[in-house]
């Protein structure tokens, strides 16, 4: 988390303090109708409708969980299924070993569909939030570390196409940003 | 989104005043000092009570390794258990321990679904309430298979005998339902603590920086981050919500498909959900009063809080109490000399008819005092009435399960059961396991979700003000 001595000082973009969640809100609606594509607000919780404001969809997490929860179901059937019908069928309380068996796999069916949902969830999250990534060009910034405490932070990369340097910054001060911080990588 | 910012200006803070609603966070606390305050539990020395209750927890710990070795080491010999009572205080220990992780669940993801917000300060404590409970359980029916070293054959693993597992019986449902659980409750805990485990990332310094760091997987609260997290936070409570519901229903499957007489009961899986719900709320209160008084918490936990979960203690111990009754009433009902004579033996002439009257005395009659406003005000009230409730969950699941056992079809068959030292000596161990994992947890992690307390704040909102005209003038026209 600090600067290699490698590390060239190149410009990874600005963060930008607001003093509130609703000033903060405003100033994103701002940058999304300004046109930036490479930003991202930075907040100790979530705030509420700020997927709006910054112009997002919903989070399509949930299409990848089904596919985990039906890989469970089927996994769980398949297994159940092959195990006490073909592979080892035995008799217990005279419970019959074939098609009529299927109501008695319905705990273990519905157990397996949720623990498999449950990893789809944790995977799919990590992938479409690009986690564990330990290092950040943002840990190098002192002001960012206030994300997690009590700092309502605006982000916005150099890699933007709309991205000039003079420009960016003014436009920053104008929707009420406080503190302005230059990061670099 | 123009609209937002003239409805903002519009409105006076004078008008906001009416909001009917309680306040979760007590005192206009700021942001920041929630971070402080939460934070300065795992960065501060700890209170000298914490060793008071550490060592002995530890030393409880080393109890249970001290049975468990006897007793794999001599055979399970060892327990009081024989014909007839075959499941004696390891079972009950167990569904005593599952139950208690049930509140954990309810609180994180049931609560969470019904957008109870008072849930985000008690729920992380419970959630590990719930995964330290889990393990405890796990503990006794692994060590009833008899030879703990053959415990794999409970998993579907290809073996070169070519056996494999019984999955129409509830037995096998139950390692299914538990081991899902238990890997669900961490999975839950954990991602609901990457933000927190940030926060402390932040303020911690040399090892603690990189151990935390490490946990915390480089999160960096991004919106970008949040809405794909906050989705699978409302999937992961989604999953929860059956899976909790799911898993007593399944433990009590374990009696109810049997043909024992008190076991064979339709009503068991909701009656042991509810239980479940009742005895693990009685255990957060147990655990969360001590804590908030010795951290100085209660602007985060409040009266509020306490008074909701003693209702909801009123309300499941009262469901509870009426399936107590009702089984007393289908068994006289049902006319089946077997089912009549084992409640009468349970209630009236068995030998176990003590632990029938502490169960009910515990569960249903000592919550009724929840009915009274003072009562759920009065901290030691609530602290002794929920320590009823303890004692009483553990007596219901004997009552269920050696008392059924011991008075089978034939009297012929009839036995008694009492536990020997060595099942004592673990029941006692596993409270030190789970103390000693507790006390740890309060001391290495962030007792309160952070980020999620920080979220309930009226100011979190970015909309508040226009939110507080719109519900005043509802409040208004409402009248």
């Amino acid at each position: 988390m600090s600067n290699s001595s490698s590390s060239s000082n190149e410009l990874f973009g600005y963060v930008a303090e607001f003093s509130s969640a609703t000033d903060l809100y405003h100033a994103a609606e701002k940058v999304r109708d300004a046109g930036f594509r490479r930003w991202d607000v930075h907040t100790p919780y979530p705030v509420h409708g700020m997927d709006h404001a910054m112009g997002l969809g919903k989070s399509w997490l949930s299409a990848l969980v089904l596919c985990g929860g039906v890989t469970g179901s089927m996994t769980a059937l398949a297994l159940q299924f092959f195990t006490q019908v073909s592979l080892y069928p035995t008799v217990v309380q005279d419970k019959p070993t074939n098609l009529f068996t299927i109501p008695a796999f319905f705990p273990v069916t519905f157990e397996l569909t949720i623990l498999f949902s449950a990893f789809a969830t944790l995977i799919g999250l990590f992938a479409l939030i690009m986690l564990p990534r330990w290092n950040h060009p943002l840990f190098n910034s002192p002001l960012f570390s206030k994300f997690s405490n009590d700092g309502f932070l605006l982000v916005i990369e150099a890699r933007d196409p709309k991205f000039k340097r003079e420009k960016t910054k003014e436009l920053l001060s104008e929707i009420g940003a406080g503190k302005i911080e230059e990061v670099t990588y | 989104m123009a609209d937002h910012s003239k409805a903002n200006a519009a409105v006076h803070p004078s008008e906001a005043e009416g909001v009917a609603r309680e306040l979760l966070v007590l005192n206009n606390r700021s942001l920041g000092w929630i971070t402080d305050r939460i934070c300065g539990i795992v960065e501060n020395r700890q209170p000298f009570i914490w060793w008071v209750l550490f060592v002995p927890s530890v030393f409880g710990f080393c109890c249970l390794l001290f049975s468990l070795v006897y007793l794999v080491s001599t055979g399970v010999g060892v327990w009081g258990m024989n014909h007839p009572v075959a499941w004696g205080w390891d079972i009950v220990n167990f569904v005593f321990w599952i139950g208690i992780g049930h509140a954990g669940t309810l609180i994180s993801a049931i609560l969470f679904l019904t957008r109870q917000k008072w849930r985000t300060s008690v729920n992380r404590a419970s959630e590990a309430m719930t995964i330290f409970a889990v393990m405890c359980a796990g503990i006794f029916p692994g060590f009833h298979v008899g030879r703990f070293w053959m415990v794999w054959f409970l998993a579907p693993i290809p073996n070169s005998n070519g056996i494999w597992q019984n999955f129409k019986s509830p037995l096998l449902w139950d390692v299914f339902a538990v081991s899902t659980y238990f890997t669900v409750s961490v999975l839950f805990w954990y991602i609901g603590l990457i933000p927190d485990l940030a926060t402390l990332r932040d303020r911690a310094k040399g090892i603690g920086k990189k151990l935390y760091g490490f946990f915390a997987l480089g999160w960096r609260g991004g919106n970008r981050q949040w809405r794909h997290y906050e989705m699978a936070y409302l999937i992961l409570a989604a999953l929860s919500t059956p899976l909790v519901l799911s898993v007593h229903s399944v433990v009590s499957f374990d009696f109810a498909t049997s043909v024992v007489p008190g076991w064979h009961t339709t009503i068991f899986p909701p009656y042991f959900v509810a239980g479940a719900i009742f005895g693990g709320f009685a255990m957060v209160l147990t655990l969360m009063l001590p804590v908030r008084k010795l951290y100085g918490l209660e602007d985060l936990i409040t009266a509020k809080h306490i008074d909701n979960m003693a209702k909801i203690i009123l309300l499941t111990g009262t469901i509870v109490g009426y399936a107590y009754i009702m089984e007393l009433f289908i068994s006289y009902y049902s006319a089946n000399a077997f089912e009549t004579d084992a409640f009468h033996l349970r209630i009236l002439s068995g030998p176990y008819t003590w632990a029938y009257y502490c169960m009910f005395f515990c569960n249903v009659i000592a919550p009724q005092v929840f009915w009274f406003k003072w009562s759920r005000h009065n901290l030691w009230m609530v602290f002794i009435i929920v320590n009823l409730v303890n004692a009483g969950m553990w007596f219901e699941r004997f009552v269920i399960i050696p008392t059924s056992l011991a008075r089978d079809f034939l009297p012929g068959q009839w036995g008694y059961y009492s536990a020997s030292w060595v099942e004592k000596l673990l029941f006692t161990g596993s409270f030190g396991m789970f103390m000693m994992f507790f006390l740890l947890f309060l001391r290495f992690l962030p007792v309160i979700a952070i980020s999620e307390v920080k979220g309930v704040l009226p100011e979190s909102d970015p909309h508040h003000p226009d939110w507080k005209h719109l519900r005043e003038k509802r409040r208004v026209s409402s009248k």
